[in-house]
């Protein structure tokens, strides 16, 4: 691997509130080639402020500070808002949770690809329709030509996350983070959605953050997985060694699937550590 | 216990209408848990919603404790059978304390010893009195759906329709609810249905199952069948593959 694409050293993300300051996200590094990492933790761990600073994308009043935050040698923390603007959607894209609420309700699927193309690129309508159209193609949907002029609201989860995985994927962008963009989804159709992402960033080899609560899944479908519990890092390994993790909470996340080989009962279920907090 | 002969499902009439359920026979012993497992729109919370009154039965008949249901639903029936949401973030008021979510059922059904229920009700879901007097927001995932599960149970029902109870939780979390709901059910006799879409957690918990898709029955199996892999429809094999993980197919994976 060359120079890494994204950079990140002791990232923090800090929200100062009435009640006192939280520590979303305490010191986080790792670094990205062109390769799908995975970032696994429970609700409040901090996997998707992770990657929403990296976007700067915390809401406020949060407020993100890091030592080194880079993206192909553009640095991020210093960068103005309109380099920013340029990178957000045109080199690095993000994929939402949840297609019902991260879709614009009142432009067609169309009209709202076709706007993320023209922001970034520069291309007559018609080149743009064309792109869109592609582009909805390329994730696999059965009919373009609809599903181009249909409103959000009549298309189901798994072809609204499509749409938004083609929306993301249409300025060709370098990195995309998916902030668990399965878990709206159906077991069967989150495989076709994961399916075709994994198609595209092969293709086009892009880097992916995949960020995902479900530790099988990422396992499943990443090279490299970070584990975090209460912000920061508490592991970091191939995901094909998830089975040789030392950390007790990987442990304990791995264990407390129910799987179909086996019948255990009860389930073991995690003993939080508050060491592991420190 | 119950007994669900031809249940069809149909919403609205004419051009806008949708056969949610065609045709589907099951029945369920006492004491037995029962796992309804298939993709969105597959029909399998239909099925449950038909069950307890919030979806119509266009026809068919529902056997519950040796009872055909009626249309609204009787108080007697809400005593047989109770219902626990998907998402307890959105299934317990917000502005009720966990006391006032549990007294209600009790109040409507003219129970005396609501004190007393009230914290029985919270030590079988493994919560303290102390969250007595909390308000959902200050509960985790996890403690609201106990508290879910509690305001089911205090009624002493002997159905309990499970409608997702672990998908919006964490995993570690998941396991919790799942041993809960284990226990209770040797302890206090219960029979379960269970809607899931993982077949992990159905296979866990129920030992039967029914898989759905498009509104039909495609398959009854017994759980250790599917833990053996002796599922013969292949809607239920690509289940049971997802259930897997991600397995990346022969193309990407050269690439």
């Amino acid at each position: 691997m060359t120079k890494p694409l994204l950079e990140v050293e002791d990232l923090r993300v800090r929200f100062h509130l009435r009640t006192g300051t939280v520590e979303a996200v305490r010191g986080v590094s790792f670094h990205l080639g062109r390769e799908r990492l995975g970032i696994v933790g429970e609700s409040g761990s901090g996997k998707s402020q992770t990657g929403r600073a990296i976007l700067g994308l915390t809401p406020p009043p949060g407020d993100v500070t890091a030592k080194r935050l880079s993206f192909d040698g553009i640095d991020l923390q210093t960068a103005s808002k309109r380099t920013l603007r340029q990178l957000r959607g045109g080199r690095i894209s993000m994929v939402m949770q949840d297609p019902k609420y991260s879709l614009n309700p009142v432009m067609t699927i169309g009209e709202q690809i076709i706007e993320a193309y023209q922001a970034h690129k520069k291309a007559s309508n018609a080149e743009a329709r064309d792109k869109a159209l592609a582009m909805l193609e390329a994730v696999k949907m059965r009919d373009p030509q609809r599903v181009f002029s249909l409103y959000p609201h009549e298309v189901s989860g798994g072809m609204g996350q499509r749409a938004m995985i083609a929306m993301m994927l249409v300025t060709d962008p370098d990195l995309l983070i998916a902030d668990e963009p399965t878990s709206a989804l159906d077991v069967t159709v989150s495989m076709e959605v994961l399916r075709i992402l994994d198609e595209l960033v092969s293709e086009r080899g892009m880097g992916l953050i995949f960020i995902s609560h479900d530790l099988k899944l990422v396992s499943s479908f990443c090279d490299r997985v970070l584990v975090m519990y209460a912000g920061r890092v508490v592991e970091e390994l191939e995901a094909k060694n998830l089975r040789e993790a030392k950390h007790p909470y990987t442990q304990g996340l791995m264990r407390c699937l129910p799987t179909l080989k086996d019948d255990v009962r009860p389930l073991p279920t995690l003993n939080r550590d508050p060491s592991w907090a420190l | 216990m119950l007994d669900i002969q031809n249940l069809n499902v149909v919403f609205g009439t004419g051009r806008l209408r949708v056969e949610a359920v065609k045709n589907v026979s099951f029945t369920v012993k006492q004491g037995e848990a029962y796992g309804l497992v298939g993709e969105s729109g597959s029909g399998k919370s239909t099925v449950l919603r038909a069950i307890c009154g919030l979806a119509p039965i266009t026809s068919g008949r529902v056997i519950v404790d040796g009872k055909e249901v009626t249309t609204p639903r009787t108080k007697d029936f809400y005593r047989t059978a109770q219902m626990v949401f998907q998402d307890p973030y959105a299934s317990l008021h917000p502005r009720h304390t966990v006391d006032r979510t549990l007294s209600e059922p009790l109040a409507i059904h003219g129970v005396k010893d609501a004190e007393a229920r009230i914290l029985q009700a919270l030590k079988e879901v493994g919560l303290g009195p102390s969250f007595r007097f909390r308000y959902p927001h200050q509960l985790s995932g996890g403690q609201r759906q106990r508290i879910a599960i509690a305001r089911a149970l205090i009624l002493r029902p002997k159905v309990l329709l499970l409608d997702e109870p672990t998908s919006a939780l964490d995993a570690s979390v998941q396991a919790e609810i799942l041993n809960l709901l284990d226990d209770l059910r040797r302890q206090l006799g219960l029979t379960y249905i269970l809607v899931s879409h993982d077949l992990a957690v159905v296979a866990h918990l129920c030992e039967r199952l029914l898989v759905m898709r498009h509104g039909e029955a495609v398959e009854e199996t017994p759980s250790d069948a599917l833990r053996s892999g002796l599922a013969t429809n292949e809607y239920t094999q690509s289940l049971i593959q997802a259930s897997q993980g991600f397995t990346r197919n022969s193309s990407s994976a050269a690439a």
